[in-house]
């Protein structure tokens, strides 16, 4: 057991935990911010995925320890209002069926649009091939992540 | 203009009181057969226990606002948003106007829910109907009484009652508490389908919001104070069972607050209480991650009582089965043994599937609290009633003492038909005295069995000198279920024809998969047609029609399980839409059409070769599944239902050795990913006014025909075995 202090959607978290936890399960069980999802827990399938500062990671494969002083933002802190362009791209599409794979799909796409904003249909593949969606939306999702994109205000 | 009855015998399927806070309260059957018309159940559909229960609301607020209570959960097949436009349809009010809720969790409202699934708006299309028109009637007569007029003096729309020669207007919110006293009508009109204004309208999911903001609604989501964790550990293989483990050690490991074994036997077990494992190690602690280290750390004795089978025995047994298995359903129309003596050209082809895991992208889990004298449980299932009664036998109690309520599904495919997960919840509930949620591993979900069985058939067919079809035979084996429907296409449009639907034995267990027995068959019937076609020289899509044509003007033998003109339907609707007919250059065009829960749907592949990889370019599907009640929900039904065909077809298996598994998690398990999708799928409705279908399943099985037909044009092979991907001329 050790103590951490975590940056976590512009908060600090204090709390003391096994320092080999992954993020997945001190958000999962400890803070009860349970948006990021367990789907493999093995760097597989995105369910799991939140931002460290800027990057989109897989909070499954990344243990408390090694975080230090880095932003974590996951899903319930992606916007104040459930409006980041990205999240409103996902209401306009009508993407999801299930909805398990989401939130980590819109981690990912966010994190990436952010750093590419125009990207083209490959691009989109290439960034997105990590997040399965075992409902098949992909077509769904890359449309709203050029949706997101010509909002101009990701 | 049809009448739809409320009444069964004299019990009334409505039932209306004031709602809390003013305004009126519809209570009604939301799951029920009952048919319009008539007063008597259809033949043949056995009147669900619930027949008379009360578990769907509608609250007409006298502010005007209409609350729907679906005690439907949320499977990822939009039925929390559909089935409510039903009810707001035949009420008519604004969609702006309505609010979707579901059951609020142990209020005791809400019993016997029953999942969606590609039967549950052919269920509850009536009913829904009849509930939102009575509404709509007795706020008429509300008005009507107030007004002293009748009423067919009065019109209802939008939410608004008007008098017809009068100026008079009163909202339904402003009438809706006087309502409340009317008595409820025997018998209601039902609107034309032309008059429809929502149904058949692109409505938007109700819970995107909660999605898009990661709000808890799945299973693993759910908490409770005070609740512990689980975690289980079931035996590596099929045909073994757990005798003893390292107990203390697990027990003294940090986290862990009990270790022990469960045992989830239950006498006369249902339909759904299938599963691979009856005894299993249980962990129970505080933290996931410190009942996995604990799994990790687990040192069981394990015993072997049954066969220990691999992917070899597997196939060998398939084999032997098509030559002396037992045949479980047949059908034989003709002589075909004497029509391939005469016939100038035989074709004979086998295909093969494998063994393959549902994988819900959420595993499963569930909520338990076991008393001295009830249980409660919380979680993913598709079906709460077996449940219950699981449970209920499982712990020795009445079934009144055992309450079940459903959270959203993260992906069902037919995996939370099978109620384990809630039993073994239940289980470890009672050992430990309190509340606890049981979590399985990927790992575990993956190994633990329930799945689609695999499958060998050999298709056969005849040509006379003028390439006409005169036989064609299937015999069709699976572990431990044959995939033949011995009257489905092409029975009755084939002269001499037989299908034979054969078993044979397996300890791994098996159950409903997303369409399941036509996520096999459709792909290989489809493909060996391809083949026979071109054999005959002929268009894939005549050739079809032909054969639709024979069945439609001269059906040979008894009766077949499919309408053609509405499979030729939805052929012709495809070839026309994708253009067919008409080459592009580097283009590799393949076509299938299926029937399987009650709605056609053909499908055409538009295939390009990049890298030497094969690259689904375009998707045209062309649906019948009678009235299409939310467009775009329904297009993403069957989108996905492509994706997902495509991608078991083409990169899924699960293979066994010594009794286990090989893939256990998605490293070695492969699932379609973003740039293994179509670029393109467009969907096509057929227009009808025919009741409502299935949509969940039926885009899936001609999905694999029309990718294998694809295949082999873009590459000049034929595939028969099942994932493509390990075919080698693919990978090549
Ligand atoms: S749970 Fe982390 S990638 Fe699957
Ligand atoms: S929407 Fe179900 S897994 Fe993506």
């Amino acid at each position: 057991m050790a103590n951490f202090n975590l940056k976590i959607n512009g908060k600090t978290q204090q709390l003391e935990v096994d320092p080999t936890t992954p993020i997945l399960w001190v958000l999962r069980d400890h803070l009860k911010l349970v948006g990021t999802k367990y789907g493999c827990g093995i760097s597989q399938c995105g369910a799991c995925t939140i931002h460290l500062g800027d990057n989109a990671v897989r909070s499954c494969q990344l243990p408390v320890s090694s975080v230090g002083n880095q932003e974590i933002t996951t899903i319930e802190g992606l916007s104040e209002h459930g409006d980041h362009p990205v999240q409103q791209a996902w209401l306009e599409e009508d993407v999801y069926q299930c909805g398990y794979c989401q939130a980590g799909q819109i981690m990912n796409a966010s994190a990436f649009l952010k750093k590419n904003p125009n990207p083209t249909d490959e691009e989109i593949e290439g960034a997105m091939n990590g997040n399965i969606c075992r409902c098949g939306t992909y077509i769904r999702i890359k449309k709203a992540i050029k949706t997101a994109a010509n909002s101009k205000t990701v | 203009m049809t009448k739809i009855v409320t009444h069964y015998n004299r019990r009334s399927f409505i039932k209306v009181s004031a709602a809390a806070g003013g305004g009126m309260l519809i209570g009604f059957s939301w799951l029920n057969g009952c048919k319009s018309n008539t007063t008597e159940p259809e033949v043949g559909v056995a009147v669900p226990k619930e027949w008379f229960e009360i578990n769907g609301y509608i609250k007409i607020g006298d502010t005007g606002m209409v609350t729907i209570y679906s005690p439907n959960p949320e499977i990822g097949q939009n039925v929390r948003t559909s089935m409510p436009m039903i009810v707001a349809e035949e009420l008519d009010v604004p969609w702006e106007n309505v609010v979707v809720e579901q059951a609020p969790l142990n209020t005791g409202w809400y019993q016997n829910q029953f999942a969606g699934g590609s039967l549950s708006i052919r269920l509850s299309w009536n009913a829904l109907r009849m509930a939102g028109a009575t509404g709509r009637r007795m706020l008429m007569e509300a008005a009507a009484k107030e007004w002293e007029l009748k009423v067919s003096d009065l019109t209802a729309s939008e939410g608004v009652i008007k008098e017809i020669n009068g100026e008079r207007t009163v909202t339904y919110g402003e009438i809706a508490s006087k309502a409340v006293g009317i008595e409820v009508p025997k018998e209601v009109e039902l609107k034309g389908i032309k008059d429809f204004k929502l149904i058949g309208t692109s409505i938007k999911n109700v819970d995107g919001k909660k999605i898009v903001t990661g709000e808890p609604l799945f299973g693993l989501d759910f908490h409770r104070d005070g609740m512990q964790l689980a975690m289980i550990q079931h035996p590596p293989a099929f045909g073994m069972t757990v005798k003893d483990f390292n107990e203390a050690e697990i027990k003294s490991m940090p986290g862990v607050k009990d270790a022990f074994i469960v045992d989830t036997t239950v006498e006369e077990p249902g339909g759904f209480d299938e599963k691979g494992f009856k005894q299993l190690i249980a962990i129970v602690g505080e933290s996931t991650w410190q009942l996995m280290q604990a799994k990790k750390a687990l040192k069981a004795n394990w015993e072997t009582t049954g066969e220990l089978e691999s992917s070899d025995m597997h196939v060998k047994r398939l084999e032997k089965a098509l030559v002396s298995g037992e045949v479980l359903e047949s059908r034989r129309d003709g002589n075909p043994e004497a029509a391939f003596k005469k016939a100038a050209k035989i074709i004979e082809r086998t295909y093969s599937a494998p063994f393959i895991a549902h994988n819900t992208l959420e595993p499963m889990n569930f909520f338990a609290n076991v008393t001295e004298d009830s249980a409660e449980l919380i979680g993913p299932t598709q079906t709460p009633e077996a449940l219950e009664g699981s449970v209920a036998k499982l712990l020795n109690l009445p079934l009144e003492n055992v309450t079940v309520n459903m959270t959203r599904i993260g992906g069902g495919f037919g995996r939370r038909l099978y109620v384990h997960f809630g039993v073994e919840a239940a289980a470890i509930s009672k050992k430990i005295g309190g509340p606890v949620k049981l979590i399985y591993s990927r790992e575990d979900d993956m190994t633990q069995g329930t799945y689609r069985p695999t499958y060998r058939s050999v298709y056969k067919a005849g040509l006379d000198e003028n390439n006409n079809l005169i036989a064609f035979t299937v015999k069709g084996a699976g572990l431990p279920e044959g995939p033949v429907f011995p009257n489905r296409f092409p029975a009755g449009a084939v002269e001499n024809y037989s299908a034979e639907k054969i078993k044979a034995p397996t300890n791994v267990t098996t159950g409903a998969w997303r369409a399941p027995r036509s996520n096999f068959t459709a792909g290989a019937e489809q493909a060996f047609l391809d083949e026979v076609a071109e054999a005959a020289g002929k268009d894939p899509i005549d050739f079809r029609l032909e054969l639709f044509d024979r069945a439609i003007k001269d059906p040979v033998g008894e009766k077949h399980e499919y309408e053609p003109e509405r499979y030729a339907g939805v052929l012709k609707l495809v070839k026309e839409k994708a253009n067919w007919g008409a080459p592009k250059p580097n283009v590799h065009r393949g076509v299938a059409a299926y029937f399987c829960h009650s709605t056609y749907v053909a499908e055409v592949f538009d295939m390009i070769m990049k890298n030497g990889q094969p690259i689904v370019e375009k998707v045209w599907c062309a649906v019948d599944c009678g009235i299409v009640v939310n467009r775009d929900a329904a297009k993403n039904m069957i989108q996905g239902g492509v994706i997902d065909g495509i991608g078991h077809s083409m990169y899924s298996q699960l293979t066994f050795e010594n009794g286990a598994p090989k893939q256990m998690n998605f490293d070695k398990y492969q699932l379609i990913r973003h740039s293994q999708a179509p670029k393109e799928i467009e969907v096509f409705f057929v227009e009808n006014e025919i009741d409502p279908t299935g949509l969940g399943e039926p885009g899936l099985p001609p999905a694999i025909g029309a990718l294998a037909n694809a295949l082999y044009k873009a590459t000049g092979q034929r595939h028969y075995h099942q994932p493509f991907v390990t075919e080698k001329q693919v990978v090549g």
